[in-house]
């Protein structure tokens, strides 16, 4: 008889043991998607890029991330419909808040990349350009647009992956430049 | 002033629900028919009630009024007026009420159409279904109201997710929330038949329709879900076994098992406990989907209302709804007397097997499905469970279950023949083996097991074919009547045949499309030619367009077939600037025994070669052969389903058909 009584509270005890599991998951710490990136805190990886072809620019490497205090490297290319959509505010960043940014141009040509910087503008201190793509591999890039912030002693310390939307400019990226700034 | 006649609505929703779900039930404890008589008009208040609220909201969308907070994150004026309307329920809270809609609607057909229910188990019912309604009132009203102002009012809203702007998805979330919301009736039922102490045969005749209807959007649901990853995710698949895909074929394994055990209860007053627990275990099931979805325990792709505090807040309704009915089982299912007994070789016995293997095979996909969970709370260590685990271990119980499928309608009541039911498929028999042998030809050196699979196919599909014919003397009886036997058939057992063949048709694209599916991933330049299963794809380039509130490459594919022209593929990629976010369209050209699907992906990295030829793209070329009948399939279950939905018999109040002098063979659902 008890046996039997067992079986049916069975499924309730099933269910009582979920639900301590579902419990723990709603834990508002915890973030099941967050790709834990290797790169965070590391000093940034070594790499030297030439400038775009026919610019002036005086290309980019590992050494001129640290120089000049706190730095946003954004990877950008011109066939990229969502660095288009991204760009304005990164020009908007540099001009007006006087955020120094360098950009790494992902595998692009050079006569498009630069036609691309004189329609839309430029708001780079410095360009390297990654024909190959192997800047792209050293620092974990997924894909274009993606953008990091490096502090002044050249060490990752965030990473943005996709085009920056208006709010997370606000609510993520800006607050942490601040902050290293200071 | 229209948003707060909806919010208005809403809360007066609330309180109507919580009169109907104390005033009935209190009145069938202490037997007072005027309180027990609260329950018809209150169901038919409350939907009315949320109906305006739904409406309401609605109307927010189509005028794009963005003083609305909900319309302001999940619209744009520029946005086609079909996905203004759709988006409505495109969104967390949007989504809630809908919800919330449709269970009002069941509510109210139970009382509309209950009439010759007993009074204390409608009462009972109804109010088990208005507590159902407070639960997600209230979530709807104190955590997620839709009807939030926001003032300044913004120019212009941020768009609805672009994945979500197309035709499949946008009639995806009804169809599954009336799916998983009908269930919730069955749960009624099944609740207030533990509250009275009493199941029977009558029980079980008002409980199945209601499953029947839920199971059938159920199947509609899940279809469109998988017809659109197919086509708009872009990579010719069209199963992920994503969580919120398996929380949705959870249910519906189960309401499947649920489906054809209240059958037992039916004719022969057996299974029901079983049958109860299979009620309450497949809303419960509906109510962990909505969980999951809401709460971003799993990551997924529906990552939609990712906030903790929702969560919790689902959670205490799940721990309410399935612990307290749970718990209502544990007490009041061991007085419920047992029924007739039948021997193991029947179809009682052939029922009992066929819920085993569904039981087993939900619990496979629930295991699966939280196994990261569970292993991340021992261990923290993060894994994900894919295809592999599940091909794996669900595969090998649909083989069973499929064989046992084509032979279970044969078997007789109470006691059956084996060895006289498997003579009758001697010939469905012989055509799978005709089958198996003729598909290792044709694709000799291919996957092994694709044929056997294909046979097991071929079994069901014949198998329920010599039961229909077995049941109007096809070929044993002169024509004539067989017509009229054919005619005499009720709805029901049309219903079954055609539920199975329709599985048998979905077995065949399932299998089609996995074992010989080929794909090709490369980079094409203007003008260059690639050949994918025969065909000829030349690609043409990619041009710049301008959608509505997007912007895309379009490129475009001449197919060609030994010389003779096919179709012309234009894929596209889309970018939609207002979220930031890139979708890709397939595009596809369905001959009726594959599809030829075509996407257009980023352009290549440079190269020495493009001087010449112009700029190289990433292309990929699918061939899915049979892939489309796996859609077809699942449209015919759905047609089964509803078709046994207009048997006679189970029409509530339909006047009983006068029986024919030759009496049928038992019908079988």
């Amino acid at each position: 008889m008890w046996t039997r009584r067992l079986l049916f509270i069975l499924p309730l005890a099933i269910f009582l043991i979920a639900g301590a599991f579902f419990l723990w998951g709603l834990d508002p710490e915890r973030d099941p998607s967050a790709i834990p990136s290797a790169l965070i805190d590391r000093p940034a990886p070594e790499f030297a890029l030439s400038p775009i072809e026919g610019t002036e620019g005086p290309g980019l490497s590992t050494a001129d991330l640290a120089s000049e205090g706190v730095t946003l490297v954004n990877f950008f290319a011109s066939w990229c419909l969502p660095c288009r959509a991204e760009h304005p505010l990164l020009v908007r960043l540099s001009q007006e808040d006087g955020v120094r940014i360098v950009g790494i141009n992902y595998k692009d040509k050079p006569e498009e990349a630069r036609k691309w910087l004189e329609e839309l503008g430029d708001p780079y201190a410095r360009i390297g350009a990654d024909q190959d793509g192997r800047a792209a591999i050293e620092w974990g890039v997924t894909g274009v647009p993606e953008t990091f912030i490096v502090d002044a002693q050249g060490r990752i310390r965030y990473r943005h992956i996709g085009p920056i939307h208006p709010n997370q400019l606000e609510n993520e990226i800006q607050p942490r430049l601040q902050a290293l700034r200071q | 002033m229209i948003p707060e006649i909806g919010h208005f609505a809403l809360l007066l929703a609330l309180v109507v629900a919580c009169v109907q779900g104390s005033l009935p039930m209190l009145g069938a404890a202490w037997n007072r028919p005027s309180w027990m008589a609260v329950g018809q008009p209150a169901a038919l208040a409350q939907m009315f009630c949320v109906l305006v609220s739904f409406l309401a909201l609605t109307q927010a969308y189509v005028v794009s009024d963005f003083t609305v907070l909900n319309v302001v994150e999940n619209s744009h004026s520029a946005k086609p007026m079909l996905y203004k309307v759709t988006g409505v329920w495109g969104n967390h809270e949007g989504s809630l009420l809908l919800w919330v809609l449709i269970l009002t609607v069941f509510g109210a057909a139970v009382a509309a159409f209950g009439a010759n229910l007993p009074p204390t188990l409608k009462a009972r019912v109804l109010s088990v279904q208005a507590w159902i309604s407070i639960g997600f009132l209230s979530f709807c009203i104190f955590t997620s109201n839709p009807f939030e102002r926001v003032f300044p009012p913004p120019p212009d809203g941020s768009d609805l997710n672009p994945l979500l702007q197309d035709p499949g998805l946008a009639f995806h979330p009804p169809m599954l929330y009336l799916g998983y919301v009908g269930f919730s009736i069955a749960f009624s039922f099944a609740v207030a038949a533990l509250i009275e102490g009493r199941v029977d045969a009558a029980w079980a005749r008002w409980v199945r329709p209601w499953t029947l209807a839920a199971w059938s959007f159920l199947t509609a649901g899940i279809a469109l879900g998988s017809w659109w990853a197919y086509y708009e995710l872009g990579w010719g698949g069209w199963w992920f076994w994503d969580p919120v895909e398996n929380v949705s074929f959870m249910p519906w394994l189960l309401g499947t098992a649920l489906l054809h055990s209240a059958v037992v209860v039916e004719k022969r007053d057996a299974l029901k406990v079983w049958t109860i627990l299979l009620a309450i275990l497949t809303f419960s099931l509906s109510l962990l989907g909505t969980f999951i979805v809401r709460s971003g325990l799993l990551t997924s792709v529906h990552a939609f209302a990712v906030d903790p505090e929702r969560g919790l807040y689902v959670l205490a309704l799940l721990a309410i709804a399935i612990g307290g009915s749970l718990t209502l089982f544990a007490w009041r299912a061991p007085a419920l007397k047992a029924g007739g007994l039948f021997a193991p070789i029947s179809r009682e016995g052939g029922l009992v097997l066929n819920n085993l293997l569904l039981a087993t095979a939900t619990a496979t996909v629930l295991i699966g499905t939280l196994y990261p969970l569970f292993l991340e709370a021992l261990s923290g260590e993060r894994v994900s469970v894919g295809p592999p685990f599940f091909n794996l271990t669900f595969g090998p119980l649909m083989v069973p279950l499929v064989a046992l499928m084509a032979v279970g309608p044969l078997l007789s009541w109470k006691r059956a023949d084996l060895a006289g039911v498997l003579g009758r498929l001697k010939f469905a028999f012989l055509g799978s083996v005709i089958v198996t042998g003729a598909v290792w030809a044709f694709s000799y050196g291919g996957p092994v097991l694709a044929p056997l699979a294909m046979g097991l196919g071929a079994w069901l599909l014949l198998g329920t074919l010599s039961e229909w014919a077995d049941r109007v003397k096809l070929f044993r009886a002169p024509l004539s009547e067989s017509l009229s036997r054919a005619r005499g058939l009720p709805r029901a057992a049309y219903g079954m045949s055609l539920a199975h063949a329709g599985l048998a048709i979905c077995i065949f694209g399932i299998v089609g499309s996995t074992a010989w599916k080929v794909e090709e991933v490369l980079v094409m330049r203007p003008g260059d030619s690639v050949t994918v299963a025969g065909y000829d794809y030349r690609f043409e380039g990619v041009q710049g367009q301008e959608g509505p509130n997007y912007q895309a490459n379009r490129a475009r594919f001449m197919v060609t077939r030994d010389g003779q022209a096919v179709a012309v593929l234009e894929p596209e990629k889309r970018f939609y600037p207002v979220t930031d976010m890139p979708t890709t369209e397939a595009a596809i050209h369905t001959t009726g025994f594959a599809d030829l699907y075509a996407v257009i992906g980023d352009p290549a990295p440079v190269s020495a070669e493009d001087g010449a030829k112009g700029r190289g793209w990433t292309v990929r070329i699918y061939y899915e052969p049979l892939v489309s009948w796996i859609w077809f399939g699942s449209l015919v279950m759905m047609l089964g389903g509803f078709l046994s939905l207009s048997d006679r018999r189970l029409r509530v109040g339909a006047p009983r058909r006068r029986v024919k002098a030759p009496a049928l063979a038992q019908p079988a659902e």
